[in-house]
């Protein structure tokens, strides 16, 4: 029975950090079983917005109700109950250097239930075995490629089968053919889990081809959203220069300054 | 040049107002790490770890340095007394030196400098590798399970290292005085034994080395977990480790002084 | 690290601080002479302490068989009253004289039992009827100089003015 309510729901949402305002009036929905981009130049508040929607800060106004639960109200248990539903991918990876990968996957099963170790090394070999490295499971993370890594680092934070999974730029830093294994990887395992994915990235075109719907945020407001389709055919020039990567225009290439002529031609050489 | 000491005199006047609110968080983090020890006493295999890369590999820099100690303490403590024909008081001078001051005290700054400076240095990079966070957004408390361990161990270790270190300096002494120059070996441990207090001198000294691993293991637990997440905040935070915990030794060792040995 | 070495090593290391504990309590302190089997107490009162201070060795033939446990001033009598813990394995007659001694020529303070030949044992919370103050130092000089003083006035002229 899918629950037409959505799983994540953001509402005027505001965040301000020191007084600097990061985010204003945010609304987001992230309906059951989609895969959900939120993508934005650098420092446009993606990543405070899953910081948010995990509980880790508290917003200034607004509210985040995940699984019909406001987020910031919850007390220290009861964030940690919801938190062992939810799945989280850092951006490097964020894998415990003290233990094997087998350990790293195993961490969240031991710690939360009482199975039996020849249970969870089923359970790790499983999760292993669905990001394709069932084989490094001896190795430690200092002798990890950064893709072999993000891989392990998904295996451990889908060990509990979680019903949200939050990826924070799944794609930094692979090649061509990392890129397109994580890719393949979010979707099918957002759909073999029956769960809801938030994806915060800056890649678009791998973003286009793996997403539900895309939240653009610009300043910390959503400039834009729609589907991949919708997204494609957008005319807004803000739209436009994202996907097509131009170089000028709503995002302006200069750094704010004095005009150029004004400079060369002024007082110095008068 | 008024302007110029005003804003050195604001200057400092900040600095000490940080220190100060430092001092308030370090205290607040204490009780902290004291309410979420439960998991580190429940699940001592963590803090067993913990004691072996604190305590265990101290041992060598530990022995090696009270052995030395004593020996020192041999040497000039046979040329200051033997120009008042005490040489055979040298046991007292050895022990007592070591046992009140200079195990807990030395032992204290030398295991601020192995394991304090490992200990933050863990903690900062766990934080700036996003690590901490990783572990909050699985349910764990990393207050329990990464900062608790590290604290108990430090706690345990300290005392025990300390006792390790008069022990070894006193068998120094012991090598300098008695088999080198030749002090009388009779007089040499009786007169320590009846100079020597177990509960004014040794017990205190214990008092001493545990003080001080609570302020050595909570500064470097703290100083880790506040660290900066970037490669100058770590390294800042593992200076700044070994130089309060050294100050904060020296300063608690003259206030405990001052109240254990009052009129002796 | 292997799980079990790891705890070996940590079992090595507590073992050996623990041992080292023990090292400097026996051997470098005196760890037996702490406790006093049965101690019952025993006061005695002095018109001079000298440097007593609290916790010097009670001795009798040179053994110690006690400790000072407490030092007061009494202000109806105007003399120190001295509390000692006395081992219960001893007990002395009622006669016994106590002296405050000093080991050495500068050393510290300490209380010596003079025995006598009385039956008649103390019992605990007794007053020691006969002490002997501390020798003090000044009064010693002043002594001497006046029995030389003495001593010149019967034999020879007029003895030298002290210069001051």
């Amino acid at each position: 029975m899918v629950s037409s309510e959505p799983l994540v729901r953001v509402t005027d949402l505001s965040f301000a950090y020191d007084r600097r305002p990061v985010l204003s009036g945010i609304n987001m929905a992230i309906p059951r079983g989609s895969v959900v981009a939120i993508m934005g130049g650098s420092g446009c508040g993606k990543t405070t917005t899953l910081r948010l929607i995990g509980g880790q800060l508290r917003p200034t106004s607004g509210q985040v109700r995940v699984a019909g639960q406001a987020v910031h109200d919850l007390d220290q248990d009861g964030l940690y109950a919801l938190r062992r539903r939810m799945g989280m991918l850092f951006q490097f990876g964020a894998l415990f250097t003290d233990m094997s990968v087998f350990d790293n996957v195993a961490f969240q099963i031991r710690e939360h239930t009482d199975l039996p170790e020849e249970a969870i090394a089923d359970l790790v070999l499983m999760k292993l075995n669905a990001v394709g490295l069932r084989g490094a499971r001896h190795l430690m993370p200092s002798e990890l490629s950064g893709g072999m890594a993000r891989r392990v680092a998904l295996a451990r934070a889908i060990a509990l089968d979680p019903m949200l999974m939050m990826y924070d730029e799944p794609f930094a830093g692979l090649d061509p053919i990392s890129l397109g294994v994580v890719g393949q990887l979010i979707r099918r395992l957002n759909d073999a889990l029956g769960a809801s994915s938030i994806i915060v990235t800056h890649d678009i075109q791998e973003s286009l081809q793996i997403v539900d719907y895309i939240y653009f945020l610009s300043e910390g407001r959503v400039v834009a959203e729609g589907t991949p389709a919708q997204i494609r055919a957008s005319t807004d020039p803000w739209v436009h220069q994202f996907v097509w990567a131009e170089p000028d225009g709503p995002v302006p290439f200069h750094y704010p300054a004095d005009t150029y002529r004004d400079v060369m031609l002024g007082p110095a050489h008068a | 040049m008024p302007r110029r000491i005003l804003t050195g005199v604001r200057a400092l006047g900040r600095r000490v107002d940080d220190a100060i609110w430092r001092l308030g968080f370090a205290a607040r983090f204490l009780l902290m790490i004291l309410l979420y020890s439960g998991t580190a006493l429940r699940r001592f295999g963590l803090t067993v770890r913990q004691i072996y890369f604190s305590g265990v590999l101290s041992l060598i820099i530990i022995l090696v340095s009270g052995l030395f100690v004593g020996m020192v303490l041999g040497l000039q403590g046979y040329d200051t007394l033997q120009r008042y024909g005490s040489e055979e008081s040298l046991g007292v001078l050895v022990a007592l030196s070591l046992v009140r001051e200079l195990g807990p005290v030395v032992a204290g700054l030398l295991f601020a400098s192995r394991a304090g400076s490992a200990i933050t240095a863990e903690i900062g990079l766990m934080k700036a590798t996003e690590q901490l966070s990783a572990m909050e957004m699985m349910a764990v408390n990393p207050l329990a399970r990464v900062v608790a361990p590290r604290f108990w161990a430090g706690v345990i270790s300290m005392p025990l290292l300390a006792a390790m270190f008069s022990a070894m300096g006193v068998f120094g002494g012991y090598l300098v005085g008695v088999m080198l120059i030749g002090v009388d070996e009779g007089s040499f441990w009786s007169q320590m034994q009846s100079s020597v207090d177990v509960r004014e001198d040794i017990l205190n000294g214990v008092i001493k080395s545990f003080v001080f691993g609570v302020a050595i293991s909570l500064i470097a637990v703290f100083e880790g977990y506040d660290a900066e997440p970037t490669a100058e905040g770590v390294s800042g935070a593992t200076t700044r480790t070994v130089v309060i915990s050294s100050l904060a030794i020296l300063g608690l060792d003259f206030i405990l002084t001052a109240f254990m040995f009052r009129g002796t | 690290m292997n799980r079990t070495i790891l705890d070996l090593w940590v079992g090595f290391f507590v073992v050996a601080g623990i041992g080292a504990l023990l090292f400097l309590a026996m051997k470098v302190g005196n760890l037996s002479s702490a406790n006093l089997n049965d101690a019952y107490a025993l006061h005695a009162q002095f018109d001079n302490i000298g440097g007593l201070k609290v916790r010097a060795p009670v001795k009798s033939a040179g053994v110690v068989i006690g400790r000072v446990s407490a030092i007061r001033f009494d202000e109806r009598t105007y003399v120190a009253v001295v509390t000692m813990q006395i081992d219960g394995r001893y007990t002395f007659p009622r006669d016994t004289i106590a002296a405050i001694l000093t080991s050495g020529l500068l050393g510290e303070q300490y209380i010596g039992f003079s025995v006598g030949g009385d039956p008649d044992m103390l019992a605990a919370g007794d007053v020691l009827k006969k002490t002997q103050s501390a020798v003090v130092l000044e009064n010693l000089i002043g002594q001497f100089l006046f029995s030389k003083a003495a001593e010149g006035d019967s034999s020879a002229p007029a003895p030298q003015e002290k210069k001051p």
